[in-house]
C-alpha cells in the first residue's frame, strides 16, 4: 500500500499526519446539572471531550461518567436503544442517547444536554417517571378476556390481524413522546402520547376484549381530547412509531362507537 | 483522551463532609404533577368528545356561511359602501338571512369560545387563573349570543 506523501511545505502550519489521521475530535458537551442537595438551581455545566464523532452521545456521557466527573447521573440500561432508559433532551429535541451519534447532531457548537421535559427532576438527567408509569398502568396495558379458564391452545389471529397494531408494539416506554409533548408540560393530567399508544396497542387487537373499556378510559377530560396533533411525539419517538396518527385512530374508534 | 472541566457551579465535592444527615436530610423534591387526595378519580364523560367533533363540524359549517357573508357584504353589488341601515333592513326582512346570521352568531361564538376554553385549559397553569378565566369566557360568551338573538328577532326596520 503506498501512502500519499506530503511535501514539507504543504505540511507545514498543518496537524502532524498522525494527528490528522486520527478520527477524534474535540466536542462541548453542555450538560444540564440539577444536585438538591448542593442548590435548588439548575446549571449548565461544561465538558470538552476528545472523541471519536462516530460515537454516540452515550459514550460521551461515559467518558465524563467515568474519566472527568463521577456525580454526572444519568440512567442508562442497555444502551443499545431497546430498554428507554436514556431518553434526554440533546440539542434541544428528545432523542435516546444510545442512538444519537455525535456526527449527527454538529459537533462544531457545544452539545446541549439535558432531562426530558415536563417530569421532576432529581437529579441532573434522572427525572421521576412516576407519573408517566401511572399513566401507562391506567390504560390496562395488557391481555384481557373473559374466559377465565386457562387456554388450552394458542389465541390465534392472522396475520392482518397482527398488522392492524403492529406500529404500537414497538413502543419501549422511553417517555421521549410524553416529554416532548407541549400539553403534558401544562399540568402533566394528559395522559400523554405513550400511554395512548400502548391502549391502542390492545384497543386494535382482536384478542383482546377490553377495548371498550380501554376506550372508556381515555374519553376522559385528560384522554385523547387533549391532544393538539402538534406531531412532537411522532418527530422524538426513536423507535419511530407514528404516534399522532395512533391517537387518531383512538380518537376515531371512539367517535364511531357513539355515533 | 484528553479532556479539561471547566466552570463547575452547582456540583459539590463527592467525597468530604455531607451537607445533609440523618437528623438533617436533603429537602424533599415534591412533584408537582403527582396525583394527590384532591385529583379527581376519574373526568370521564362524553363533553370533551362532544366538544371536538363540534369544532370539526361547525368550523366546516362556518367556513361556507363566514364566506358567504363577506362576499354579500363586501365584494359583491358594490361592495362595502352599499352597506348601511337599509340594507340590513332589506336582508333581516327575510327569514333566510334571518336564520343564515342566527346560525352564524351561534356557530361563530361557541366556535371560537370553545377554542378559548382549550386554549384557557393548555396553557393556565393555576386552577385559580382557569377558573377565572373561563368566568370571563363564559359570561362574555352567553352575553354575545343573547343581545346578538334578540337583535336579529327584535329588528325594528321603522326604528326612528
Amino acid at each position: 500500500m503506498a501512502t500519499p506523501v506530503l511535501d514539507k511545505a504543504d505540511a507545514a502550519g498543518q496537524p502532524e499526519p498522525g494527528f490528522a489521521d486520527s478520527p477524534y475530535i474535540t466536542v462541548t458537551f453542555r450538560v444540564r446539572r440539577f444536585n438538591p442537595e448542593v442548590s435548588a438551581e439548575a446549571t449548565w455545566e461544561d465538558f470538552q471531550l476528545e472523541i471519536d464523532p462516530k460515537e454516540r452521545v452515550l459514550d460521551g456521557l461515559h467518558k465524563i461518567k467515568w474519566d472527568v466527573d463521577g456525580t454526572l447521573t444519568f440512567r442508562r440500561s442497555c444502551a443499545h436503544g431497546i430498554c428507554g432508559s436514556d431518553a434526554m433532551r440533546i440539542n434541544g429535541k428528545n432523542r435516546l442517547a444510545c442512538k444519537t451519534l455525535i456526527k449527527d447532531i454538529n459537533p462544531e457548537k457545544p452539545i446541549t444536554i439535558e432531562p426530558i421535559k415536563g417530569l421532576t427532576v432529581l437529579k441532573d438527567l434522572v427525572v421521576d417517571m412516576e407519573p408517566f408509569f401511572q399513566a401507562y398502568r391506567d390504560v390496562m396495558p395488557f391481555l384481557v378476556t373473559k374466559d377465565t379458564n386457562e387456554p388450552t391452545r394458542e389465541r390465534l389471529q392472522s396475520a392482518e390481524d397482527r398488522e392492524r397494531f403492529d406500529d404500537t408494539t414497538k413502543c419501549i416506554l422511553c417517555a421521549a413522546c410524553t416529554s416532548s409533548c407541549p400539553v403534558f408540560w401544562n399540568d402533566g393530567q394528559y395522559f400523554g402520547p405513550a400511554a395512548i399508544v400502548n391502549a391502542h396497542r390492545f384497543i386494535f387487537d382482536s384478542r383482546d376484549e377490553a377495548g371498550e373499556q380501554r376506550l372508556e378510559i381515555l374519553n376522559d377530560r385528560d384522554g385523547v381530547w387533549r391532544c393538539r396533533t402538534t406531531f412532537n411525539c411522532t418527530d422524538a419517538c426513536p423507535r419511530g412509531i407514528e404516534v399522532t396518527k395512533a391517537i387518531q385512530e383512538v380518537k376515531r374508534a371512539l367517535i364511531t362507537r357513539r355515533y | 483522551m484528553s479532556t479539561t472541566e471547566t466552570a463547575a457551579p452547582g456540583v459539590g465535592p463527592v467525597e468530604g463532609t455531607p451537607v445533609y444527615t440523618v437528623e438533617n436530610p436533603a429537602p424533599l423534591i415534591e412533584a408537582p404533577r403527582k396525583r394527590t387526595k384532591k385529583t379527581p378519580k376519574s373526568t370521564r364523560g362524553n363533553f370533551e368528545l362532544a366538544a371536538w367533533l363540534f369544532m370539526r363540524l361547525s368550523g366546516i359549517v362556518l367556513v361556507v356561511l363566514v364566506i358567504g357573508h363577506l362576499l354579500i357584504q363586501l365584494v359583491l353589488d358594490g361592495g362595502v359602501s352599499k352597506i348601511g341601515f337599509a340594507f340590513v333592513a332589506g336582508r333581516w326582512a327575510s327569514p333566510f338571512w334571518q336564520v343564515w346570521d342566527l346560525l352564524m352568531l351561534w356557530l361563530a361564538m361557541l366556535h371560537g369560545a370553545n377554542g378559548l376554553r382549550t386554549v384557557i385549559n393548555d396553557y393556565a397553569e393555576r386552577p385559580n387563573s382557569r377558573l377565572w378565566l373561563k368566568a370571563l369566557l363564559y359570561t362574555a360568551t352567553v352575553f354575545t349570543i343573547l343581545l346578538g338573538t334578540l337583535v336579529i328577532f327584535t329588528f325594528d326596520p321603522n326604528i326612528r
